[in-house]
């Protein structure tokens, strides 16, 4: 892996997330396969990229509003649920689950009402 | 990591941690446990009866579809033998209720049952649009949930059911508990976590999501690819509850057992009778018939502001006193149809019902 290389991701936001995310339910994304360790830190040693990066990198590049609903100390705001690959991330590492090529990655909102 | 099996089926790939137990379990293990779970508790509280007429309180959202679902399944499974219906209020407010009323109409063909919506314009002549530009956004919640609790009976009245069954689930009812004993209400302390409610005039409630973890519930919506809507009311948010909440998926994420903890701590509280004594005795309101713990229910003093002009006085104690200061009722005021108990022998003459 050089890198340059690049992962191509399905990212789908629902149960009220895609409001924050210019409605758009469903996303296509290139993300690099190395990144810093240390979010947005250049200098710092590489890892592969992982689903905390993927959450940081959302919330830089397609978040458009209220980034208090989406994230809360690194990671997603407690009430939305992951699923990596239709599987509950709990069970894939959560943050530190590599991506691969081709992964979709859902991010659920329990928060809204019922 | 390597994939994991089921702890259920030792066969199946695992796809979810329950939250409740921390088992890891596949999507047809998890389908099979959430939906029994749903079952013991309407077995073991015995909330129903053959040939029960049951209401499912339907908002379009994620609980009561998930409800709607699980409901007829488990008719279907189990043969209770009920008679089910949805049963919608519309609130009135533009770009929420009418977007979210639009998936319980699917909803009422993808499960083929009755669908009776009342509206609050119907009722009360008023639309919670109409509300919020006469109050603002501070109080309108109390209107709201007010108009929206006599409705649901009102609703259910209509249908002449036995029963109305709503999405509560184990977060609500947690949170619920939290607000309780934060705001010192021991009385509703003491029933917030009853299974079922029933007064004497009312039609009987209950919830066969109490055990239910939100989770779970939006799990098994999101695997059954379920239609349902996710939107925040445009109107201000119950601010005490939303901090109830916010705490409490914080605790979750600490010990995910914390939901259910809670729950039974609420259930063990024993409430002294002294203390349940202060609650009013129920009669029925002088105005409207519905039951009240005063000569007019909350709904006919919150709707007599309204029409008066001074919207507050449902409120506030200062602004009543300013509102009986400028004499009685008119006689021409708009007034919400009487209500007959539906338990009274008056019953089949109750529907009103537009068809």
């Amino acid at each position: 892996m050089s890198t340059g290389d690049t992962i191509t991701l399905k990212v789908e936001f629902s149960g009220g997330l895609e409001l924050l995310f210019s409605n758009q339910r469903s996303h296509k994304l290139s993300v690099p396969a190395l990144v810093p360790k240390k979010y947005g830190d250049a200098s710092s040693e590489t890892k592969p990229a992982d689903i905390t990066f993927l959450i940081h990198y959302l919330r830089d590049n397609l978040l458009k509003e209220r980034v208090e609903l989406f994230m809360e100390s690194d990671t997603v705001r407690p009430g939305i649920l992951v699923l990596v690959n239709d599987t509950d991330w709990e069970l894939e590492g959560e943050g530190d689950y590599s991506l691969k090529a081709g992964d979709e990655i859902v991010f659920i909102s329990t928060l809204h009402g019922g | 990591m390597p994939p994991r099996t089921c702890a259920l089926c030792a066969n199946n790939r695992a796809m979810l941690k329950r939250p409740k137990t921390g088992q890891q379990i596949c999507r047809d293990c998890f389908f099979y446990v959430f939906e029994t779970e749903v079952h013991n508790t309407i077995i073991q509280s015995n909330l129903f009866k053959p040939g029960d007429r049951v209401a499912i309180g339907a908002s379009g959202g994620k609980d009561s579809t998930v409800l709607a679902y699980v409901m007829k399944a488990l008719n279907e499974r189990y043969q209770y033998g009920l008679d089910l219906f949805l049963l919608s209020i519309d609130e009135g407010i533009t770009g929420y209720r009418d977007d979210s009323l639009e998936t319980v109409k699917r909803n009422q063909q993808q499960y083929s049952m009755p669908l009776k919506i009342l509206s609050y314009d119907e009722l009360y002549g008023w639309t919670m649009d109409a509300i919020v530009s006469q109050v603002g956004k501070k109080n309108n919640c109390t209107f709201c949930g007010v108009f929206r609790r006599q409705a649901l009976d009102r609703g259910a009245a209509m249908l002449h059911v036995d029963h109305i069954v709503t999405g509560h689930n184990a977060d609500d009812i947690a949170e619920t508990v939290l607000m309780n004993i934060m705001r010192g209400d021991i009385a509703r302390l003491g029933r917030c976590t009853s299974i079922c409610t029933q007064g004497e005039d009312t039609i009987k409630r209950s919830k066969p999501f109490k055990y239910a973890y939100e989770k779970e519930i939006v799990m098994y919506a999101y695997f059954k690819k379920l239609d349902y809507f996710s939107t925040e009311c445009i109107y201000s948010p119950d601010a005490y509850r939303g901090h109830a909440r916010v705490f409490l998926k914080d605790l979750e994420a600490a010990r995910p057992s914390a939901i259910i903890d809670i729950i039974h701590s609420g259930e063990a509280f024993e409430i002294r009778d002294d203390l349940k004594a202060t609650q009013k005795a129920q009669q029925t309101c002088k105005r409207c018939g519905y039951m009240s713990s005063n000569d007019l229910c909350k709904a006919c003093t919150l709707l007599e502001g309204l029409e008066r002009g001074m919207a507050n006085s449902g409120i506030t104690d200062r602004a009543r006193k300013r509102l009986d200061a400028e004499g009685p009722a008119p006689d021409n005021l708009r007034t919400i149809p009487f209500y007959q108990s539906p338990s009274g022998a008056a019953s089949l003459a109750v529907e009103t019902a537009p068809s």
